[in-house]
């Protein structure tokens, strides 16, 4: 610090036009490369994660199946026995679990860069349980209950409706013209909201109230619908199917790189409203759009799997640690399905004859993380 | 609401001084405004009365000064174009505002804004890096372009050893050049500057701004950037700007070279501050020496 700039500026200030100095340069590399390089071996190592993880899903366990037999089995020959249980219940539970994790954690992924709050995750913010009493509304009362597309479509319209009041109560009475003169001023609407507490105070009231709803309607179910139901709200692989399992791989292919897109965009919000602003970002707008794909994500997995606990926090803090710090959508998302597809393991064969529901586990691992986020970011503040 | 636009209408100027660049011969302003007003609702904050026109002039040191409340932070606003303008037009290089798409308006005019938020664990090559954003594709992805842009503003500010550094672990004065650098990397022939230099002790105020009045316009060689900053230090000020814009009650109330605008009679207007100016022994520049009833009496 005790050295002046004069000399250094002067001297760059010089050159003409944009030219850096060599040293200057090469520093900048270095550390780009160093960066770009943990961000893809993490990637990297996330992936071949999921894939054994996929492996060890479908191969071991209470039933065990060989390489080879798998193999053949994928070919299209038939192993009685070996066959059902791969293709109807060891392979979806696998992928299906791939699938809604990467949905989860690039919803959380979405949300925590958005709200700018580790707390801020749709299943904090009550996303999941509007999508889990859609759901479940579309069991009780839907035509043709519980087929894979009507639950779908009925749980992405209660995701995208608890968005929407909790976005309605956390702007309401912030339009711009109640600021003036201060150093928040011009930020009304939703711009002026993000980073606030307001949203997971409004998320959590819409949570515990779907919650409530979700209860009522369950105790309108006939005996043999509220056994399922009651499994898959706790979260649970159990009910899936190749027809959900589509339904979500659709539904993925379309949000998954809409996300990716947003949550680059959404770079400069981080730095706060004026200068995102000055970046050239629209952080209101933008944001608008990333929650909205980000509890369609949510939605979606929710639809396929159950709201499974905690996996949208957990992904986004998860992924960072990996990556050092750096915010990456892909990250998150494997680490969503590697969290999912483990937990789901886990559950199934870890506790004996006791075939744990997803959910319990992912839950049981995210209460202390999310109480940990929670005291460090009181602490901060 | 006045918005007279056409003609070139000089705002109620107290002294003779007019809000027009300070040579008439020279080059055209950077930045133009016209029938301009920008508030919050239905409450006006610059231009109220009588709307707003003011140049700013291309390639110079514009500090804008006055008191808390007059208007300042919300002209950097309309600036940026983040809070839009009630009425008139902003002109900037000669090509109006209107209809000009935000991320390439991003790639013109730069704002450092007064409190930016440091996200936690990013080192200051992370953070310079996002100044890059408005030359940036649709997923984001980086290019040599980046890199050279963002060595370059490092160097400028000074920060080439510090760039593995955690910003958190930057003192108050390299963390002030941090954000600058990223204003810097954002390579705009504009840069806006609300209070660069609050929080920072003398000497680094001092240093940063000489830093910010020898930018060089990162589009046209040779030429010094336009940089128009939001100043408290009057001193200050005096000593870094080739332009000094005075506004009172979101009004501008002169503009021209520091000689011409910081005299007593303009600080008591604009501040209500009875006060004597002299020149700088060594440079020249004014010095506002403030003044109080029991001063005056003491003397």
């Amino acid at each position: 610090m005790s050295a002046p700039t004069g000399e250094a500026t002067r001297a760059a200030a010089g050159r003409p036009g944009s030219s850096a100095a060599p040293d200057a340069l090469a520093a900048v590399r270095a550390l780009q490369s160093g960066s770009r390089r943990r961000l893809v071996t993490v990637t990297l190592a996330l992936a071949v994660a999921l894939v054994l993880g996929m492996g060890v899903r479908v191969l071991l366990g209470g039933y065990t199946v060989t390489i080879p037999d798998f193999l053949a089995i994928l070919g299209g020959e038939t192993i009685p026995g070996a066959s059902f249980i791969v293709l109807q219940e060891k392979l979806p539970r696998a992928v299906a679990g791939a699938l809604a994790g990467a949905g989860f954690g690039a919803a959380g992924a979405l949300f925590r860069r958005t709200l700018r709050n580790p707390l801020a995750s749709p299943d904090i913010l009550g996303v999941t349980q509007g999508a889990a009493v859609a759901a479940v509304g579309m069991l009780a009362f839907g035509p043709g209950s519980g087929s894979g597309a009507g639950m779908a479509v009925a749980a992405l319209v209660g995701g995208l409706a608890a968005t929407a009041v909790v976005l309605g109560f956390s702007t309401a009475g912030r339009s711009g013209g109640r600021l003036g003169g201060g150093t928040s001023a011009g930020s009304g609407g939703l711009a002026g909201a993000l980073g606030g507490t307001t949203f997971i105070v409004a998320g959590i009231a819409v949570a515990t109230l779907c919650q409530a709803v979700l209860s009522g309607v369950m105790l309108s179910l006939n005996q043999h619908d509220l056994q399922s139901a009651a499994i898959w709200t706790a979260g649970s692989l159990n009910a899936v199917t190749w027809e959900r399992i589509v339904v979500l791989a659709v539904l993925l292919v379309v949000l998954l790189p809409a996300g990716g897109m947003l949550h680059a965009r959404l770079a400069p919000a981080d730095l706060g409203g004026e200068l995102a602003h000055g970046l050239g970002s629209r952080p209101g707008r933008t944001g608008l759009g990333a929650l909205t794909v980000g509890a369609l994500l949510a939605a979606a997995a929710t639809a396929a799997t159950g709201p499974l606990a905690f996996v949208a926090l957990l992904s986004t803090p998860v992924a960072r640690g990996l990556t050092g710090g750096r915010p990456s959508l892909p990250a998150a998302a494997l680490c969503g399905a590697v969290i999912v597809v483990a937990a789901d393991f886990l559950a199934a064969e870890a506790f004996g004859g006791a075939r744990l529901p997803t959910g319990v586990l992912t839950g049981a691992a995210g209460a202390p993380l999310m109480l940990w986020l929670l005291v460090r970011s009181g602490r901060r503040s | 609401m006045d918005t007279e636009s056409g003609a070139r209408a000089v705002p109620e100027a107290t002294d003779g001084t007019t809000a027009g660049p300070p040579s008439p011969g020279g080059p055209p302003p950077a930045i133009r405004l016209r029938g301009v007003t920008l508030g919050y609702g239905d409450r006006v904050v610059v231009g109220p009365g009588q709307a707003l026109d003011l140049d700013l002039p291309t390639g110079q040191t514009t500090a804008i000064i006055g008191a808390n409340g007059c208007g300042k932070s919300t002209l950097l606003r309309g600036l940026t174009r983040q809070l839009p303008r009630l009425t008139g037009t902003l002109e900037v290089l000669g090509r109006s505002a209107e209809h000009w798409p935000a991320r390439s308006y991003a790639r013109t005019v730069a704002l450092l804004p007064q409190s930016p938020v440091a996200p936690d664990g990013m080192t200051v090559e992370q953070l310079v890096d996002r100044g890059r954003h408005p030359h940036r594709g649709w997923f984001g992805a980086r290019t040599s372009t980046d890199t050279e842009a963002i060595a370059r503003a490092l160097e400028l500010a000074d920060l080439v050893e510090l760039a593995g550094t955690d910003v958190s672990e930057l003192s108050g004065g390299q963390r002030q050049r941090a954000w600058l650098a990223l204003v810097l990397a954002q390579q705009t022939p504009v840069v806006l500057l609300d209070e660069p230099t609050s929080y920072l002790d003398l000497s680094h105020q001092v240093e940063l701004m000489d830093l910010v009045r020898s930018l060089p316009d990162p589009t046209v060689a040779g030429q010094r950037a336009t940089v128009v900053a939001v100043l408290h230090e009057l001193n200050l000020a005096s000593r870094s700007a080739d332009h000094v814009v005075a506004m009172a009650h979101g009004q501008v109330v002169a503009a021209g070279p520091p000689g011409q605008v910081l005299t007593p009679a303009l600080l008591e207007e604009v501040y209500g501050l009875d006060a004597d100016v002299v020149p700088d022994p060594l440079l020249g520049h004014p010095v506002v020496l403030p003044r109080t009833p029991a001063d005056r009496l003491g003397a």
